[in-house]
């Protein structure tokens, strides 16, 4: 017996895999079961699902890249505070200092693969018509999980702190005040008033909410680096879990009925 | 003329950097190397030509024969390209031909190009999906792409490390389009033929261990070894520290948003800002609930659903990525219009002489000066607005889409139409924007409610 089948043999790799190695056909079943990770998959998947010219792999890819962006944006944040004393030198000596500071590229030029990638896979669902019964629900979580990745890119965009950073976020959020009703230069807002009081002004609207301030300063800051890496990723985290499972309960990938 | 050898012109910039230089005798040396396997192939493998013209099409010989003779002095030219540039004598783009582009180029035609390129698409779908073709746009695109990087105002914003994504993009999503609409044609002529689509020949079940997990691994392989070569390769970009005094002329919001800033051109905030993209999630959210077509489900197809994809193409391909493009890549101070070519002038003056519709009743037409009274005023615009999201529904119903309102029921078809025309409220603002100069259609300033 070789060391490789001594160490696969041994209690400890046993307690740790719980089946033996996946070469024939009774394991390469028992692994996908009794696997944590493989366990997302089903046993066996129609071949024409799989074929690259079929999914294009963009689903899978967009995951990975979160996964990428994930961990090296766990990494960033050892690196970086969201003040505005420290912001942009943190980012400086990223570029200049740190010995790792290619996890700064890393993880920006992941986040805009992530966003090209999640529109090439809804592109390739929509044109195998895999939206239609039984996986509209499934569609309506991925618009979401859309929405959710472009808010997740727009909230790190700000963070390095650089002349690009705020002013793109300053258009992007410029928006916010002219919502109608919310805005405070948003069709409808002059008619919320108590007396003649407004209830919607430039210190009490929608951008104000998003900003933490009349423009961008160091309270929207905190709040889109909070956003950025804890609230906005959970949510993220959490629907793709239920997109996955969606996948498997709705007959797993789509083909001709 | 095209091209000019080096030192054969004056004008700007036509002098490149040695870095430069050899940076493009590399990108041509790859595509001819590229090209000099395909013509091998042509050559060589009589199969391979049957293939790449696209199956069962009668072809003359002539053009059978013209073809890789053609393709080879292409390669060729392609190489002695490359030699070209590493020797620091590349060709540069002639200053005729550049002012030609940039005057040729504007929002107007842009926009317009690129819908007729749209409809091309869609109607000569089988000769897009072919190989050849394929191959061509491709070998195209990149020679155009090459070339012009001599220029340095192409260069510095097609260079720009946050708009590199974009160019991927283009590329990523054109490949797609001609691998879906390939398959698309071929399963409609197989479903003409009474067959299945190709799709249902893998019904079959193989097991997931090895099948699929080998293939992910090997995916996230490759993109793992991407990323790293586009992180050592390109810097990320960091600007000076943030002033809010020093405002940038363009400021312009992350690219992937640029579509919604450039519909700030022909919308007010409220509308560009918030209502349209409110309405693309809602739009997209009701699409599987308001497409009643149970065919093309799980497999390519174009004519079993034509109207959806059309629909959607046009949404995703101009409306979205077209607008993209310009707003990155055509945009400059001021977000006036700049060619591929054009100096990024902050002083560009493009006279704006908008009018509202009130303008037009009241003072072109009528002469009698605008009344104060705000309903009086907008009238004509509230009406035909109104009109347009509450008439034309039940026009549509009644006319060309009698059959899809009888199938889809009234308040689906309500939704859908509503959808449907918000989306198609953009193209016509630039229509009317275009032919009459218009502004606004319903001009209330005193609510913020500009439509
Ligand atoms: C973080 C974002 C997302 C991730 C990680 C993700 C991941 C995946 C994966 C891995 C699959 C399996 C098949 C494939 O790879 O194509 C899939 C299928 C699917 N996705 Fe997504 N997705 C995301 C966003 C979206 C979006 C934006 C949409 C649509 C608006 C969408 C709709 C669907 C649907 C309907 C399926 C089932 C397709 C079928 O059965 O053929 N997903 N997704």
């Amino acid at each position: 017996m070789s060391l490789a089948d001594d160490i696969k043999n041994s209690q400890i790799w046993r307690s740790i895999f719980r089946h033996a190695a996946p070469v024939d056909r009774r394991n390469r079943i028992v692994v996908m079961l009794t696997n944590f990770f493989l366990h997302l998959h089903p046993v066996s998947v129609r071949k024409s699902g799989i074929a690259l010219s079929y999914t294009w792999c963009m689903g899978g890819i967009t995951f990975f890249l979160f996964l990428v962006e994930t961990v090296t944006g766990v990494l960033l944040m050892f690196y970086y505070r969201p003040t505005l004393e420290h912001a942009f030198l943190d980012i400086l000596s990223l570029r200049d200092v740190t010995t790792l500071g290619i996890l700064r590229e890393l993880h920006r030029w992941g986040a805009h693969a992530m966003v090209i990638c999640i529109w090439l896979h809804m592109y390739r669902v929509f044109l195998t018509g895999s939206y239609k019964p039984p996986r509209e629900f499934n569609w309506v979580i991925g618009t979401i999980l859309l929405v959710l990745t472009l808010l997740l890119s727009f909230t790190g965009y700000l963070l390095p702190w650089d002349q690009l950073a705020i002013w793109a976020i300053t258009v992007g959020s410029n928006m916010a005040r002219a919502t109608p009703f919310v805005g405070y230069e948003g069709p409808g807002a002059k008619l919320l008033t108590i007396g003649d009081v407004p209830l919607i002004h430039s210190g009490g609207d929608a951008r104000f909410l998003l900003l933490a301030g009349r423009s961008v300063g160091e309270g929207t800051l905190l709040r889109f680096y909070v956003l950025h890496c804890v609230a906005i990723p959970i949510v993220v985290a959490t629907l793709i879990a239920i997109h996955f499972w969606r996948i498997r309960k709705d007959g797993n990938i789509s083909g001709p009925l | 003329m095209l091209l000019v050898g080096k030192g054969s012109s004056v004008g700007h910039g036509t002098e490149l950097s040695p870095d430069i230089s050899r940076g493009l005798g590399l990108y041509f040396l790859v595509l001819g190397l590229l090209n000099a396997y395909y013509c091998v192939r042509l050559w060589t493998d009589k199969g391979f030509q049957e293939k790449w013209k696209g199956a069962n099409e009668p072809v003359s010989k002539v053009r059978l024969a013209a073809f890789p003779l053609v393709w080879s002095l292409l390669t060729t030219y392609m190489l002695g390209t490359s030699i070209e540039f590493f020797n620091g004598v590349g060709p540069v783009l002639s200053e005729a031909f550049r002012d030609w582009m940039d005057r040729l180029m504007g929002p107007v035609n842009y926009f317009v190009i690129s819908t007729a390129a749209f409809i091309a698409l869609i109607v000569f779908r089988r000769i897009f999906a072919k190989n050849v073709t394929g191959w061509v746009l491709l070998n195209g695109s990149l020679l155009f792409i090459g070339i012009s990087m001599t220029d340095p105002d192409f260069r510095g914003i097609v260079a720009k490390p946050d708009n590199v994504p974009i160019t991927m993009l283009i590329y990523s999503v054109g490949f797609t389009t001609w691998l879906a609409l390939r398959q698309a044609v071929i399963n409609d002529d197989r479903i003409k033929e009474g067959k299945k689509p190709l799709e249902a020949e893998g019904a079959e079940k193989v097991l997931t261990w090895p099948d699929l997990v080998y293939t992910e691994m090997l995916a996230m392989v490759l993109c793992t070894v991407f990323l790293l070569v586009w992180s050592i390769c390109l810097k990320a970009p960091l600007e000076p520290p943030a002033s809010t005094t020093k405002i940038p002329n363009p400021s312009k919001a992350p690219w992937y948003f640029l579509g919604l800033q450039e519909m700030l051109v022909y919308f007010d905030p409220w509308l560009a800002g918030v209502v349209l993209p409110t309405y693309i999630i809602i739009g997209l959210c009701a699409m599987p609930y308001i497409d009643y077509n149970k065919k093309g489900n799980g497999y390519y197809t174009f004519a079993e659903r034509p109207f959806a994809i059309i629909t959607f193409l046009f949404g995703f391909l101009v409306l979205w990525v077209v607008l993209i493009v310009l707003g990155t890549f055509l945009r400059g101070p001021n977000w006036n219009f700049f060619g591929f070519y054009e100096v990024w002038d902050p002083d560009k003056t493009v006279a704006l002489n908008n009018i509202d519709l009130s303008d037009l009743l009241y003072l072109d037409l009528l002469n009698t000066g605008k009344p104060s009274n705000i309903l009086a005023r907008e009238w004509l615009g509230i009406l035909l607005v109104l009109s347009y999201f509450l008439i034309t529904p039940f026009i549509m119903a009644k006319t060309f889409m009698k059959e899809m309102f009888i199938r889809m029921g009234l308040i689906r078809f309500l939704v859908m139409t509503n959808i449907f025309l918000m989306m198609a409220f953009l193209p016509i603002k630039m229509v009317l924007r275009w032919a009459f100069n218009l502004k606004y259609i319903i001009a209330i300033p005193e609510m913020f409610l500009n439509v």
